[in-house]
Protein backbone atom coordinates (compact mmCIF):
# COMPACT_ATOMS: atom_id res chain seq x y z
CA UNK A 1 0.00 0.00 0.00
CA UNK A 2 1.78 2.73 -1.22
CA UNK A 3 -0.73 5.49 0.38
CA UNK A 4 0.26 4.15 3.52
CA UNK A 5 3.94 4.46 2.99
CA UNK A 6 3.52 8.34 2.08
CA UNK A 7 1.38 9.20 4.75
CA UNK A 8 4.18 8.16 7.62
CA UNK A 9 6.78 10.43 7.12
CA UNK A 10 4.45 13.81 6.42
CA UNK A 11 2.83 12.62 9.72
CA UNK A 12 6.35 12.98 11.22
CA UNK A 13 6.83 16.27 9.41
CA UNK A 14 3.92 17.62 10.46
CA UNK A 15 4.94 17.05 14.39
CA UNK A 16 8.28 18.40 13.23
CA UNK A 17 6.96 21.90 11.92
CA UNK A 18 4.99 21.77 15.14
CA UNK A 19 7.92 21.44 17.41
CA UNK A 20 9.19 25.09 17.12
CA UNK A 21 5.56 25.96 18.61
CA UNK A 22 5.76 23.56 21.03
CA UNK A 23 9.01 24.57 22.07
CA UNK A 24 8.07 28.42 22.68
CA UNK A 25 5.15 27.47 24.67
CA UNK A 26 7.03 25.28 26.68
CA UNK A 27 10.31 27.37 27.36
CA UNK A 28 8.90 31.00 26.76
CA UNK A 29 5.35 31.06 28.01
CA UNK A 30 5.49 28.16 30.56
CA UNK A 31 9.09 28.07 31.18
CA UNK A 32 9.98 32.18 31.66
CA UNK A 33 6.40 32.70 33.91
CA UNK A 34 7.35 29.84 36.01
CA UNK A 35 11.19 31.22 36.39
CA UNK A 36 9.73 34.68 37.25
CA UNK A 37 7.00 33.97 39.60
CA UNK A 38 9.66 31.16 41.34
CA UNK A 39 12.16 34.28 41.94
CA UNK A 40 9.18 36.49 43.03
CA UNK A 41 9.31 33.99 46.04
CA UNK A 42 12.85 33.94 47.00
CA UNK A 43 14.97 37.09 48.51
CA UNK A 44 16.68 37.77 45.07
CA UNK A 45 17.62 41.22 44.94
CA UNK A 46 20.35 42.03 42.14
CA UNK A 47 20.77 38.45 41.49
CA UNK A 48 18.64 35.84 41.82
CA UNK A 49 18.59 33.94 44.46
CA UNK A 50 17.41 30.77 45.67
CA UNK A 51 16.48 31.39 49.03
CA UNK A 52 12.54 30.81 49.87
CA UNK A 53 11.42 33.59 51.98
CA UNK A 54 7.38 32.88 50.63
CA UNK A 55 5.57 36.20 50.37
CA UNK A 56 8.31 38.66 51.66
CA UNK A 57 8.35 40.39 48.08
CA UNK A 58 4.68 40.52 47.80
CA UNK A 59 4.49 42.42 51.38
CA UNK A 60 7.01 44.45 50.80
CA UNK A 61 5.18 45.27 47.33
CA UNK A 62 2.33 46.29 48.93
CA UNK A 63 3.60 48.76 51.12
CA UNK A 64 5.62 50.54 48.20
CA UNK A 65 4.46 53.93 47.41
CA UNK A 66 5.19 53.82 44.49
CA UNK A 67 3.56 50.06 43.30
CA UNK A 68 0.89 51.68 45.11
CA UNK A 69 0.63 55.00 43.05
CA UNK A 70 0.98 52.80 39.86
CA UNK A 71 -1.93 50.81 40.28
CA UNK A 72 -4.17 53.30 41.64
CA UNK A 73 -3.70 54.97 38.14
CA UNK A 74 -4.08 52.28 36.16
CA UNK A 75 -7.72 51.66 37.73
CA UNK A 76 -8.07 55.41 36.66
CA UNK A 77 -6.52 55.04 33.09
CA UNK A 78 -7.86 51.75 32.32
CA UNK A 79 -11.17 52.02 33.11
CA UNK A 80 -11.63 56.04 31.56
CA UNK A 81 -9.68 54.64 28.60
CA UNK A 82 -11.85 51.47 27.75
CA UNK A 83 -14.86 53.91 28.66
CA UNK A 84 -14.10 56.64 26.49
CA UNK A 85 -12.81 55.15 23.97
CA UNK A 86 -16.24 52.88 23.68
CA UNK A 87 -18.57 55.51 23.77
CA UNK A 88 -16.50 57.88 21.39
CA UNK A 89 -15.97 54.84 18.86
CA UNK A 90 -19.42 53.75 18.86
CA UNK A 91 -20.82 57.65 18.52
CA UNK A 92 -18.43 57.84 15.77
CA UNK A 93 -19.74 54.61 14.14
CA UNK A 94 -23.49 55.54 14.54
CA UNK A 95 -22.67 59.18 12.60
CA UNK A 96 -20.60 57.66 10.17
CA UNK A 97 -23.34 55.03 9.14
CA UNK A 98 -25.63 57.67 8.22
CA UNK A 99 -25.18 57.38 4.57
CA UNK A 100 -22.27 60.71 5.16
CA UNK A 101 -20.65 62.23 2.68
CA UNK A 102 -16.59 61.76 3.04
CA UNK A 103 -16.90 58.43 5.04
CA UNK A 104 -14.18 56.92 3.71
CA UNK A 105 -11.72 59.74 4.88
CA UNK A 106 -13.53 59.99 7.85
CA UNK A 107 -13.31 56.80 8.58
CA UNK A 108 -8.82 56.95 7.59
CA UNK A 109 -8.77 60.26 9.48
CA UNK A 110 -10.12 58.60 12.73
CA UNK A 111 -8.49 55.17 12.73
CA UNK A 112 -4.79 56.61 11.48
CA UNK A 113 -3.09 57.47 14.77
CA UNK A 114 -3.80 53.60 15.56
CA UNK A 115 -1.38 52.84 13.12
CA UNK A 116 1.24 54.36 14.60
CA UNK A 117 3.43 54.11 17.78
CA UNK A 118 3.16 54.95 21.17
CA UNK A 119 5.97 56.44 21.12
CA UNK A 120 4.64 58.83 18.02
CA UNK A 121 1.36 59.82 20.36
CA UNK A 122 3.07 60.34 23.00
CA UNK A 123 5.48 62.69 22.01
CA UNK A 124 2.58 65.06 20.04
CA UNK A 125 0.79 64.81 23.01
CA UNK A 126 3.48 66.09 25.56
CA UNK A 127 3.94 68.80 22.79
CA UNK A 128 0.92 69.73 22.47
CA UNK A 129 0.05 69.83 26.13
CA UNK A 130 3.21 71.80 26.65
CA UNK A 131 2.04 74.47 29.25
CA UNK A 132 4.36 77.06 27.57
CA UNK A 133 3.95 76.60 23.88
CA UNK A 134 1.63 74.39 23.49
CA UNK A 135 -2.54 74.76 23.76
CA UNK A 136 -2.23 76.97 27.08
CA UNK A 137 0.09 79.43 25.08
CA UNK A 138 -2.53 79.46 22.17
CA UNK A 139 -5.77 79.85 24.08
CA UNK A 140 -4.35 82.58 26.20
CA UNK A 141 -2.75 84.55 23.32
CA UNK A 142 -6.43 84.90 21.83
CA UNK A 143 -6.95 86.72 24.53
CA UNK A 144 -8.21 84.19 27.49
CA UNK A 145 -5.15 85.52 29.99
CA UNK A 146 -6.73 82.88 32.93
CA UNK A 147 -6.90 80.13 30.78
CA UNK A 148 -4.82 77.03 31.87
CA UNK A 149 -4.36 73.67 30.04
CA UNK A 150 -1.16 72.52 32.20
CA UNK A 151 -2.44 69.20 33.33
CA UNK A 152 0.76 67.42 31.94
CA UNK A 153 2.74 69.41 34.92
CA UNK A 154 0.03 69.01 37.48
CA UNK A 155 0.43 65.97 40.01
CA UNK A 156 -3.19 65.30 40.17
CA UNK A 157 -4.29 65.91 36.59
CA UNK A 158 -1.15 64.47 34.65
CA UNK A 159 -2.70 60.48 33.98
CA UNK A 160 -5.73 62.10 32.69
CA UNK A 161 -3.17 63.25 30.07
CA UNK A 162 -2.34 59.92 29.50
CA UNK A 163 -6.24 59.24 28.97
CA UNK A 164 -6.81 61.94 26.29
CA UNK A 165 -3.25 60.68 24.14
CA UNK A 166 -4.90 57.03 24.40
CA UNK A 167 -7.97 57.93 23.64
CA UNK A 168 -6.94 59.86 20.46
CA UNK A 169 -4.36 56.76 19.30
CA UNK A 170 -7.33 53.78 20.03
CA UNK A 171 -10.48 55.06 20.05
CA UNK A 172 -10.75 54.55 15.98
CA UNK A 173 -9.90 50.49 16.38
CA UNK A 174 -13.65 50.54 18.27
CA UNK A 175 -14.74 52.96 15.58
CA UNK A 176 -13.83 50.22 13.20
CA UNK A 177 -14.88 47.15 15.01
CA UNK A 178 -17.99 48.91 15.99
CA UNK A 179 -18.87 50.07 12.84
CA UNK A 180 -18.40 46.24 10.72
CA UNK A 181 -20.84 45.12 13.44
CA UNK A 182 -23.30 47.72 12.53
CA UNK A 183 -23.21 47.33 8.72
CA UNK A 184 -23.67 43.20 9.94
CA UNK A 185 -26.89 44.10 11.11
CA UNK A 186 -30.00 42.77 9.34
CA UNK A 187 -32.11 45.25 7.21
CA UNK A 188 -35.18 43.56 8.40
CA UNK A 189 -34.29 45.15 12.19
CA UNK A 190 -34.59 48.66 10.53
CA UNK A 191 -37.59 48.23 8.73
CA UNK A 192 -39.50 46.87 11.78
CA UNK A 193 -38.52 49.40 13.82
CA UNK A 194 -39.75 51.90 11.52
CA UNK A 195 -43.04 49.86 10.87
CA UNK A 196 -43.11 50.13 14.85
CA UNK A 197 -42.79 54.00 14.72
CA UNK A 198 -39.90 53.91 16.83
CA UNK A 199 -37.06 57.08 16.61
CA UNK A 200 -33.64 56.59 15.13
CA UNK A 201 -31.72 57.17 18.51
CA UNK A 202 -33.88 55.05 20.36
CA UNK A 203 -33.65 51.94 17.99
CA UNK A 204 -30.03 52.44 18.34
CA UNK A 205 -29.67 52.41 21.80
CA UNK A 206 -32.44 49.90 22.81
CA UNK A 207 -31.93 47.39 19.84
CA UNK A 208 -28.96 48.02 18.03
CA UNK A 209 -26.35 48.62 20.49
CA UNK A 210 -27.34 45.43 22.71
CA UNK A 211 -27.20 43.50 19.20
CA UNK A 212 -23.30 44.64 19.22
CA UNK A 213 -22.55 42.94 22.60
CA UNK A 214 -19.96 40.82 20.63
CA UNK A 215 -18.38 44.04 18.79
CA UNK A 216 -18.56 45.39 22.21
CA UNK A 217 -16.22 42.68 23.98
CA UNK A 218 -13.65 42.50 20.96
CA UNK A 219 -13.28 45.87 21.34
CA UNK A 220 -13.25 46.15 25.14
CA UNK A 221 -11.43 42.90 25.05
CA UNK A 222 -8.42 44.54 22.58
CA UNK A 223 -8.26 47.94 24.25
CA UNK A 224 -8.22 46.22 28.02
CA UNK A 225 -4.49 44.70 26.88
CA UNK A 226 -3.10 48.07 25.79
CA UNK A 227 -4.13 48.88 29.01
CA UNK A 228 -2.23 46.30 30.62
CA UNK A 229 0.86 46.68 28.59
CA UNK A 230 0.71 50.50 29.16
CA UNK A 231 4.38 51.79 28.99
CA UNK A 232 5.58 53.22 25.75
CA UNK A 233 3.01 55.85 26.21
CA UNK A 234 4.17 56.80 29.74
CA UNK A 235 7.82 56.49 28.55
CA UNK A 236 7.64 59.29 26.17
CA UNK A 237 5.12 61.42 27.39
CA UNK A 238 5.85 62.10 30.98
CA UNK A 239 7.99 59.61 31.95
CA UNK A 240 6.16 58.90 35.04
CA UNK A 241 5.88 62.02 36.29
CA UNK A 242 5.74 64.87 37.74
CA UNK A 243 7.31 62.69 40.81
CA UNK A 244 5.45 59.42 40.48
CA UNK A 245 1.73 61.38 39.64
CA UNK A 246 1.79 59.17 36.33
CA UNK A 247 3.81 55.91 37.27
CA UNK A 248 2.30 52.76 35.56
CA UNK A 249 2.70 48.94 37.00
CA UNK A 250 4.55 47.77 33.67
CA UNK A 251 7.17 50.74 33.74
CA UNK A 252 7.70 49.19 37.71
CA UNK A 253 8.54 46.14 36.53
CA UNK A 254 10.94 47.54 34.31
CA UNK A 255 12.71 50.24 36.22
CA UNK A 256 12.95 47.63 38.78
CA UNK A 257 14.72 44.78 36.65
CA UNK A 258 17.11 46.94 35.14
CA UNK A 259 17.76 50.41 36.64
CA UNK A 260 17.32 49.69 40.14
CA UNK A 261 18.41 46.07 39.87
CA UNK A 262 15.69 45.07 42.66
CA UNK A 263 14.42 41.62 40.77
CA UNK A 264 12.20 40.29 44.09
CA UNK A 265 10.21 43.36 43.57
CA UNK A 266 10.01 43.16 40.02
CA UNK A 267 8.95 39.60 39.59
CA UNK A 268 6.50 40.00 42.56
CA UNK A 269 5.11 43.00 40.86
CA UNK A 270 4.76 41.06 37.57
CA UNK A 271 3.28 38.50 38.80
CA UNK A 272 0.38 40.25 40.31
CA UNK A 273 0.02 42.27 37.03
CA UNK A 274 -0.61 37.96 35.60
CA UNK A 275 -2.73 37.43 38.49
CA UNK A 276 -4.80 40.41 37.52
CA UNK A 277 -4.68 39.94 33.66
CA UNK A 278 -5.94 36.53 34.36
CA UNK A 279 -8.93 37.21 36.84
CA UNK A 280 -9.98 39.51 33.78
CA UNK A 281 -9.35 37.20 30.44
CA UNK A 282 -10.83 34.30 32.52
CA UNK A 283 -14.06 34.94 32.07
CA UNK A 284 -13.72 36.06 28.76
CA UNK A 285 -11.73 33.52 27.31
CA UNK A 286 -14.75 30.76 28.92
CA UNK A 287 -17.34 32.52 26.69
CA UNK A 288 -14.93 32.92 23.86
CA UNK A 289 -14.43 28.73 23.83
CA UNK A 290 -17.77 28.29 24.17
CA UNK A 291 -18.84 30.40 20.98
CA UNK A 292 -16.00 28.52 19.40
CA UNK A 293 -17.33 25.41 19.87
CA UNK A 294 -20.37 26.50 18.77
CA UNK A 295 -19.28 27.77 15.57
CA UNK A 296 -16.99 24.70 15.36
CA UNK A 297 -20.45 22.85 14.70
CA UNK B 1 -34.99 57.68 4.80
CA UNK B 2 -32.33 55.04 6.10
CA UNK B 3 -30.89 52.18 3.99
CA UNK B 4 -33.91 52.52 1.09
CA UNK B 5 -31.78 50.61 -1.27
CA UNK B 6 -28.88 52.60 -2.18
CA UNK B 7 -28.14 50.83 -5.49
CA UNK B 8 -32.12 50.81 -6.25
CA UNK B 9 -32.31 54.89 -5.91
CA UNK B 10 -29.17 55.17 -7.56
CA UNK B 11 -30.14 53.05 -10.61
CA UNK B 12 -33.31 54.56 -11.31
CA UNK B 13 -32.42 58.33 -10.50
CA UNK B 14 -30.66 59.24 -13.15
CA UNK B 15 -28.55 61.74 -12.17
CA UNK B 16 -27.19 64.17 -9.48
CA UNK B 17 -27.74 63.61 -5.99
CA UNK B 18 -31.22 63.29 -4.54
CA UNK B 19 -32.08 66.79 -3.28
CA UNK B 20 -32.07 65.96 0.75
CA UNK B 21 -33.15 68.23 3.29
CA UNK B 22 -30.76 69.24 5.51
CA UNK B 23 -32.50 68.54 9.32
CA UNK B 24 -31.38 69.77 12.43
CA UNK B 25 -30.04 66.12 12.88
CA UNK B 26 -28.26 65.82 10.02
CA UNK B 27 -26.67 69.20 10.36
CA UNK B 28 -25.79 68.06 13.92
CA UNK B 29 -23.78 64.75 12.67
CA UNK B 30 -22.04 66.43 10.15
CA UNK B 31 -20.96 69.53 13.38
CA UNK B 32 -20.12 66.23 15.32
CA UNK B 33 -18.05 64.53 12.76
CA UNK B 34 -16.27 67.59 11.54
CA UNK B 35 -15.34 68.63 15.52
CA UNK B 36 -14.33 64.98 15.97
CA UNK B 37 -12.31 64.87 12.48
CA UNK B 38 -10.60 68.37 13.79
CA UNK B 39 -9.66 66.31 17.04
CA UNK B 40 -8.20 63.42 15.49
CA UNK B 41 -6.47 65.51 12.79
CA UNK B 42 -4.83 68.46 14.71
CA UNK B 43 -2.04 66.69 16.68
CA UNK B 44 -0.72 65.29 12.93
CA UNK B 45 -1.31 68.44 11.60
CA UNK B 46 0.65 70.43 14.36
CA UNK B 47 3.63 67.64 14.31
CA UNK B 48 3.99 68.82 10.40
CA UNK B 49 4.43 72.62 10.67
CA UNK B 50 6.17 72.52 13.64
CA UNK B 51 8.63 70.49 11.84
CA UNK B 52 8.49 72.73 9.59
CA UNK B 53 9.17 76.24 11.52
CA UNK B 54 12.37 77.87 12.79
CA UNK B 55 12.54 77.88 16.39
CA UNK B 56 12.06 81.52 16.52
CA UNK B 57 8.82 81.75 15.12
CA UNK B 58 7.75 78.55 17.61
CA UNK B 59 8.61 80.77 20.64
CA UNK B 60 5.65 82.69 19.67
CA UNK B 61 3.64 79.86 21.21
CA UNK B 62 1.46 79.57 18.13
CA UNK B 63 1.06 76.05 17.33
CA UNK B 64 -1.85 75.90 14.75
CA UNK B 65 -0.41 79.21 12.75
CA UNK B 66 1.06 77.61 9.61
CA UNK B 67 5.35 78.53 9.24
CA UNK B 68 6.31 81.61 7.79
CA UNK B 69 9.33 80.71 6.18
CA UNK B 70 8.61 76.94 6.10
CA UNK B 71 12.11 75.05 5.92
CA UNK B 72 13.09 71.62 5.65
CA UNK B 73 16.04 72.20 7.77
CA UNK B 74 14.57 70.73 11.36
CA UNK B 75 13.91 67.32 8.77
CA UNK B 76 17.94 67.55 7.57
CA UNK B 77 18.81 67.89 11.21
CA UNK B 78 16.25 64.93 12.84
CA UNK B 79 17.38 62.90 10.02
CA UNK B 80 21.38 63.50 10.03
CA UNK B 81 22.67 65.06 12.82
CA UNK B 82 20.85 65.29 15.74
CA UNK B 83 22.25 63.59 19.17
CA UNK B 84 21.41 60.51 21.45
CA UNK B 85 24.33 61.59 23.77
CA UNK B 86 27.25 61.48 22.38
CA UNK B 87 26.40 60.19 18.82
CA UNK B 88 25.33 62.93 16.81
CA UNK B 89 24.14 61.11 13.65
CA UNK B 90 20.69 61.49 13.10
CA UNK B 91 17.63 59.21 12.95
CA UNK B 92 19.02 57.66 9.86
CA UNK B 93 20.89 55.43 12.44
CA UNK B 94 18.00 53.85 13.94
CA UNK B 95 15.62 54.24 10.67
CA UNK B 96 18.65 51.60 9.43
CA UNK B 97 18.24 49.49 12.49
CA UNK B 98 14.52 49.18 12.01
CA UNK B 99 14.63 48.22 8.30
CA UNK B 100 17.23 45.45 9.55
CA UNK B 101 15.29 44.22 12.34
CA UNK B 102 12.14 44.23 9.76
CA UNK B 103 13.61 42.96 7.18
CA UNK B 104 14.34 39.62 8.93
CA UNK B 105 11.78 39.28 11.62
CA UNK B 106 8.54 39.84 9.28
CA UNK B 107 9.19 36.96 6.76
CA UNK B 108 10.64 34.98 9.77
CA UNK B 109 7.77 35.53 11.89
CA UNK B 110 4.95 35.17 9.14
CA UNK B 111 6.92 31.74 8.29
CA UNK B 112 6.97 30.08 11.44
CA UNK B 113 3.20 31.67 12.32
CA UNK B 114 1.94 30.33 9.02
CA UNK B 115 3.52 26.75 9.09
CA UNK B 116 2.12 26.18 12.43
CA UNK B 117 -1.39 27.76 11.49
CA UNK B 118 -1.33 25.12 8.89
CA UNK B 119 -0.31 21.68 10.49
CA UNK B 120 -2.39 23.23 13.13
CA UNK B 121 -5.49 23.05 11.03
CA UNK B 122 -5.05 19.88 8.37
CA UNK B 123 -2.70 17.66 10.47
CA UNK B 124 -3.68 15.66 13.38
CA UNK B 125 -0.76 16.21 15.72
CA UNK B 126 -0.55 14.57 19.39
CA UNK B 127 -1.05 17.68 21.85
CA UNK B 128 -2.08 20.07 18.61
CA UNK B 129 -5.61 21.12 20.40
CA UNK B 130 -3.97 22.13 23.76
CA UNK B 131 -1.39 23.95 21.79
CA UNK B 132 -3.59 25.82 20.11
CA UNK B 133 -5.75 26.86 22.87
CA UNK B 134 -2.88 27.47 24.77
CA UNK B 135 -2.00 29.94 22.19
CA UNK B 136 -5.16 31.73 22.95
CA UNK B 137 -3.95 32.07 26.22
CA UNK B 138 -0.63 33.36 26.14
CA UNK B 139 -1.15 36.58 24.24
CA UNK B 140 -2.69 37.75 26.83
CA UNK B 141 0.50 37.43 29.24
CA UNK B 142 1.70 40.76 29.99
CA UNK B 143 5.75 40.79 28.15
CA UNK B 144 6.92 41.98 31.91
CA UNK B 145 6.69 38.22 33.01
CA UNK B 146 9.19 37.15 30.03
CA UNK B 147 11.62 39.48 29.87
CA UNK B 148 14.34 38.47 32.97
CA UNK B 149 14.10 34.93 32.07
CA UNK B 150 15.15 35.55 28.09
CA UNK B 151 17.61 37.97 29.09
CA UNK B 152 19.36 35.54 30.91
CA UNK B 153 18.80 32.59 28.38
CA UNK B 154 20.03 34.79 25.65
CA UNK B 155 23.28 36.00 27.83
CA UNK B 156 24.08 32.46 28.37
CA UNK B 157 23.62 31.29 24.14
CA UNK B 158 25.17 34.70 22.99
CA UNK B 159 22.17 36.24 21.55
CA UNK B 160 21.50 39.07 24.10
CA UNK B 161 21.90 42.70 22.13
CA UNK B 162 21.94 41.20 18.98
CA UNK B 163 20.18 41.56 15.72
CA UNK B 164 19.39 37.74 15.91
CA UNK B 165 18.44 37.94 19.70
CA UNK B 166 15.81 40.68 18.87
CA UNK B 167 14.69 38.87 15.33
CA UNK B 168 14.29 35.73 18.23
CA UNK B 169 11.78 37.48 20.25
CA UNK B 170 9.95 39.19 17.21
CA UNK B 171 9.19 36.07 16.13
CA UNK B 172 8.39 34.19 19.23
CA UNK B 173 5.71 36.90 20.58
CA UNK B 174 4.12 36.70 16.82
CA UNK B 175 3.87 33.23 16.63
CA UNK B 176 0.26 33.44 18.79
CA UNK B 177 -1.00 36.23 16.93
CA UNK B 178 0.04 34.89 13.33
CA UNK B 179 -0.96 31.13 14.33
CA UNK B 180 -4.32 32.00 14.86
CA UNK B 181 -4.60 34.07 11.82
CA UNK B 182 -3.26 31.35 9.53
CA UNK B 183 -5.17 29.06 11.43
CA UNK B 184 -8.19 30.36 11.54
CA UNK B 185 -7.91 31.24 7.58
CA UNK B 186 -7.15 27.42 6.63
CA UNK B 187 -10.03 26.59 9.15
CA UNK B 188 -12.16 28.00 6.67
CA UNK B 189 -10.97 26.45 3.34
CA UNK B 190 -12.69 23.10 2.54
CA UNK B 191 -10.66 19.73 3.63
CA UNK B 192 -11.38 18.30 0.14
CA UNK B 193 -8.91 20.55 -1.34
CA UNK B 194 -6.47 19.01 1.04
CA UNK B 195 -7.57 15.35 0.97
CA UNK B 196 -7.15 15.36 -2.69
CA UNK B 197 -3.35 16.84 -2.70
CA UNK B 198 -3.00 14.04 -0.01
CA UNK B 199 -4.24 11.94 -2.51
CA UNK B 200 -2.45 12.37 -5.74
CA UNK B 201 0.78 11.92 -3.04
CA UNK B 202 2.03 15.45 -1.81
CA UNK B 203 3.39 15.46 1.11
CA UNK B 204 3.61 18.07 4.31
CA UNK B 205 5.63 20.60 2.29
CA UNK B 206 4.46 20.57 -0.85
CA UNK B 207 0.91 21.35 0.23
CA UNK B 208 1.65 23.79 3.00
CA UNK B 209 3.49 25.55 -0.14
CA UNK B 210 2.16 24.95 -3.34
CA UNK B 211 -1.64 24.27 -2.64
CA UNK B 212 -1.75 26.57 0.67
CA UNK B 213 0.14 29.51 0.56
CA UNK B 214 -1.00 30.72 -2.65
CA UNK B 215 -4.43 30.46 -1.96
CA UNK B 216 -3.43 32.38 1.06
CA UNK B 217 -2.64 35.61 -0.34
CA UNK B 218 -5.19 37.67 1.44
CA UNK B 219 -3.88 36.72 4.93
CA UNK B 220 -0.55 36.89 3.96
CA UNK B 221 -1.31 40.56 3.33
CA UNK B 222 -3.20 40.98 6.29
CA UNK B 223 0.21 39.04 8.64
CA UNK B 224 1.80 41.58 6.33
CA UNK B 225 0.42 44.53 7.67
CA UNK B 226 0.36 43.63 10.98
CA UNK B 227 3.69 42.33 11.30
CA UNK B 228 5.04 45.55 10.06
CA UNK B 229 3.64 48.28 11.88
CA UNK B 230 3.53 45.93 14.84
CA UNK B 231 7.40 45.44 14.72
CA UNK B 232 8.14 48.28 13.45
CA UNK B 233 6.33 50.31 16.27
CA UNK B 234 7.60 48.18 18.86
CA UNK B 235 9.44 49.86 21.69
CA UNK B 236 9.87 47.64 24.69
CA UNK B 237 11.30 44.70 22.82
CA UNK B 238 13.75 46.70 21.10
CA UNK B 239 15.27 48.79 24.29
CA UNK B 240 15.74 45.45 25.92
CA UNK B 241 16.51 42.85 23.56
CA UNK B 242 18.32 44.74 20.51
CA UNK B 243 21.18 46.12 22.17
CA UNK B 244 22.86 50.00 21.86
CA UNK B 245 23.88 48.79 18.17
CA UNK B 246 21.18 48.05 16.88
CA UNK B 247 18.57 49.72 18.50
CA UNK B 248 15.16 50.44 16.45
CA UNK B 249 13.80 53.80 15.57
CA UNK B 250 11.34 54.19 18.34
CA UNK B 251 14.06 54.05 21.30
CA UNK B 252 15.96 56.39 19.20
CA UNK B 253 13.43 58.33 19.04
CA UNK B 254 12.45 59.00 22.42
CA UNK B 255 16.45 59.34 23.54
CA UNK B 256 16.52 62.11 21.15
CA UNK B 257 13.66 63.83 22.40
CA UNK B 258 13.67 63.20 26.51
CA UNK B 259 17.48 63.44 26.94
CA UNK B 260 18.43 66.50 25.44
CA UNK B 261 20.40 68.81 27.23
CA UNK B 262 19.51 72.51 27.48
CA UNK B 263 16.71 74.01 25.29
CA UNK B 264 14.72 71.43 23.40
CA UNK B 265 14.61 71.70 19.54
CA UNK B 266 10.84 71.37 19.21
CA UNK B 267 11.32 71.37 15.43
CA UNK B 268 13.66 68.63 15.49
CA UNK B 269 11.82 66.62 17.65
CA UNK B 270 8.74 66.92 15.48
CA UNK B 271 10.79 66.08 12.63
CA UNK B 272 11.95 63.23 14.02
CA UNK B 273 8.62 62.05 15.44
CA UNK B 274 7.55 62.41 11.43
CA UNK B 275 10.18 60.92 10.18
CA UNK B 276 9.48 57.57 12.84
CA UNK B 277 5.06 57.56 11.88
CA UNK B 278 6.34 57.98 7.76
CA UNK B 279 6.22 54.18 7.48
CA UNK B 280 3.28 53.15 9.17
CA UNK B 281 1.44 55.67 8.29
CA UNK B 282 2.53 55.25 4.34
CA UNK B 283 1.47 51.25 4.54
CA UNK B 284 -1.94 52.38 6.50
CA UNK B 285 -2.89 55.10 3.56
CA UNK B 286 -1.35 52.65 1.03
CA UNK B 287 -2.98 49.51 2.14
CA UNK B 288 -6.61 50.96 2.93
CA UNK B 289 -9.11 48.85 3.87
CA UNK B 290 -6.65 46.18 4.09
CA UNK B 291 -5.16 47.32 7.34
CA UNK B 292 -8.85 47.52 8.75
CA UNK B 293 -8.89 43.99 8.24
CA UNK B 294 -5.63 43.40 9.69
CA UNK B 295 -7.42 44.86 13.05
CA UNK B 296 -10.33 42.69 12.52
CA UNK B 297 -8.22 39.43 12.15
CA UNK B 298 -6.10 40.41 14.97
CA UNK B 299 -9.02 41.09 16.97
CA UNK B 300 -10.14 36.96 16.68
CA UNK B 301 -7.15 36.08 19.45
CA UNK B 302 -9.21 38.03 21.59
Amino acid sequence: MPARLLRLPSRFVATLALAPAFAVMLVVYIGATGWTIWISLTNSRMLPGNVFVGLRQYESLFANERWQVSVHNLIIFGSLFVLASLALGFLLAVAIDQRVRGESLLRSLYLYPFSMSFVVTGLVWQWLLNPTLGIEKLVRGLGFEAFRFDWIVQQDMAVYTLVIAAVWHASGLAMAILLAGLRGIDEDIWKAARVDGLKTWRVYVSIIAPMLGASFATAAVLLSTAVVRLYDLVVAMTNGGPGLASEVPAKFVMDHLFERQNLGLATAAATTMLITVAAVAAPFLYWQSKRQRLLAR
Amino acid sequence: MRRVGVMGSVAIEPQGRKPRHMTPARIGIYAFLVITALFFAVPLYVMIVTSLKTMDEIRLGQILSLPLHPSLDAWRKAWSSACTGLNCNGMQVGFLNSVKILIVSVPASILVGSVTGYALSFWRVRGATLLFGAMLVVAFIPYQLFIYPLVRVFSVIGINNSLIGIVVVHTIFGLPTMTLLFRNYFAALPTELFKAARVDGAGFLRVYWSIMMPMAMPILVVAMILQVTGIWNDFILGLVFAGRENLPMTVQLNNIVNTTQGERAYNVDMAATMLTALVPLIVYFGSGRWFVRGIAAGAVKG
